[in-house]
């Protein structure tokens, strides 16, 4: 018989077992990305909100497993201007497709996708909601710079209030034991519901609304987010704090040696071009840790498991 | 048997009585089940003297029983009425009313944003906190007060 379709579509539902799974699948590629695991199936890639990073990280990781790529990068070009349903849409695509990958401007998008989908749906972000792909770098980057996920201190700067990665990561290290630093302005600071969500799952926390090298000196992870303008309803408290959640390579004098810093990017002034020499600098890293997260996450959804994954025999070589 | 006192309006054959309506709510409640829309005898009532809530209203609805679906469009505006199923002039049932643990096509989200007012859907939505009336949208997960969201 065959098994239940599998989605990928919130990070907020795995259990430790998967992440780990996940994780370690992830590190299979990062050993042979290039394989064709996928050869002959058909990956679809709908873009109803813009966002080329991630677009061309799902589509070259689907390629580097050997499938085809069709898809739209525009909502412009798609039927859903002309007022076709979400549903249509995917049920269209499916006819088409062994996977869809999509981002969406509403939130749970997604979800409904999966719910009318005959194939499998991997969320690539729905408006403010989720993006587990990211989260899944995130944690790939974690994992791989710390050699574990357990008992880290981990320090979330900036738009604590809106930044929907910062959200997942909480969600998804909740099965390891952190210790999380929330920096952040007032106007921006982590919600309640998330801080009644960490008391719930036994996650210390601490809330800090300065910023600077002594504050982080006893960081494992620093993940920083952009203060972004437009989130503020006083423009007066955004110029008082703007220059405040900046970071600069003489900040890191104190920092452990372990420790590195991560940006779901892009990044605009919120860590400063002096910072990118730094050996704790590893956003560009992180970015390119989305491959193989992504290749994961497709081979995951079609069914490929890891030990297929591990005595794989299309690796192609060099 | 009952006094005078007691009976506040004539005791129906069959079908429902609700009863321990807030009565500021006793003409939502016969809105919410679309009272107007039968065509059996209603008998509404309200500032009537209760010992729980100080004033009550109350409501008997003949040869009407209440399917679950329109039970939960009650619980939302009414959590805490009672429902007293009559047949053959007994009470034959008694039902408080309560919050299920999920409503499917009740209520609206209340993000504009979420797929539901998005999409030609059935909503959903996930009874987080029973207590206190706090909803969770399957869909967009926010959570919000059951006061503050309008039914379908």
């Amino acid at each position: 018989m065959k098994s239940a379709k599998k989605d990928f579509v919130t990070i907020a539902n795995l259990t430790k077992e998967k992440i780990m799974y996940m994780l370690e699948m992830a590190s299979e590629f990062e050993k042979h990305p290039n394989r064709e695991l996928l050869k002959g199936k058909i990956v679809a890639t709908l873009f109803f909100e813009p966002s080329t990073r991630t677009r061309l990280s799902f589509e070259t990781a689907a390629n580097r497993l050997g499938a085809k790529v069709i898809g739209f990068a525009d909502p412009k070009v798609s039927s859903g201007t002309k007022g076709e349903t979400l549903k249509d849409t995917i049920l269209m695509v499916s006819n088409y497709a062994d996977v869809i990958v999509m981002r969406h401007y509403i939130e749970g998008a997604a979800q409904y996708a999966s719910e009318v989908s005959p194939v499998p749906i991997v969320n690539a972000g729905d408006g403010a909601h989720q993006h587990p792909s990211q989260c899944m770098l995130d944690l790939y980057s974690i994992y791989k710079t710390q050699g574990t996920l357990e008992k880290l201190n981990i320090y979330l700067v900036g738009d604590l209030k809106y930044g929907r990665t910062v959200h997942s990561l909480i969600m998804a290290m909740r099965h390891f034991n952190p210790t999380f630093h929330f920096v952040a302005p007032k106007e921006l600071a982590m919600p309640n519901e998330y801080k009644i969500y960490c008391k719930e799952h036994n996650i210390r926390f601490e809330e800090h609304t300065d910023f600077n090298e002594d504050v982080i000196a006893d960081a494992d992870i620093i993940y920083m987010t952009r203060v972004q303008k437009e989130r503020f309803s006083d423009l007066m408290e955004y110029e008082r704090v703007k220059n405040v959640y900046i970071l600069t390579a003489d900040m890191l004098a104190n920092a452990k040696e372990n420790m590195k810093i991560l940006h779901p990017l892009p990044r605009v002034n919120e860590i400063a071009y002096d910072v990118d020499d730094n050996p704790h600098a590893y956003y560009i890293q992180q970015a390119g840790n989305g491959l193989f997260a992504r290749e994961a996450i497709f081979c995951d959804v079609l069914g490929i498991t890891l030990d297929e994954v591990k005595n794989d025999k299309t690796i192609i070589e060099g | 048997m009952m006094n005078k006192q007691e009976r506040l309006v004539a005791a129906i054959e069959n079908g429902t009585v609700i009863d321990h309506i807030p009565s500021e709510k006793t003409y939502l409640v016969a809105s919410v089940l679309k009272l107007d829309r039968l065509d059996t005898p209603v008998t509404i009532g309200q500032n009537y003297r209760s010992k729980k809530l100080g004033s009550k209203g109350i409501i008997k609805v003949e040869n009407k029983f209440f399917t679950d679906e329109e039970i939960s469009r009650l619980s939302v505006v009414a959590p805490n009425v009672v429902l007293n199923i009559i047949r053959d002039f007994e009470v034959t049932e008694k039902k408080t009313v309560s919050l299920p643990n999920e409503l499917t096509g009740i209520v609206r989200c209340n993000n504009p944003k979420c797929v539901t007012n998005n999409e030609p859907m059935r909503t959903l939505m996930h009874v987080s906190d029973k207590k206190h009336g706090v909803l969770k949208c399957h869909y967009c997960e926010k959570e919000q007060e059951i006061s503050k969201v309008k039914l379908v």
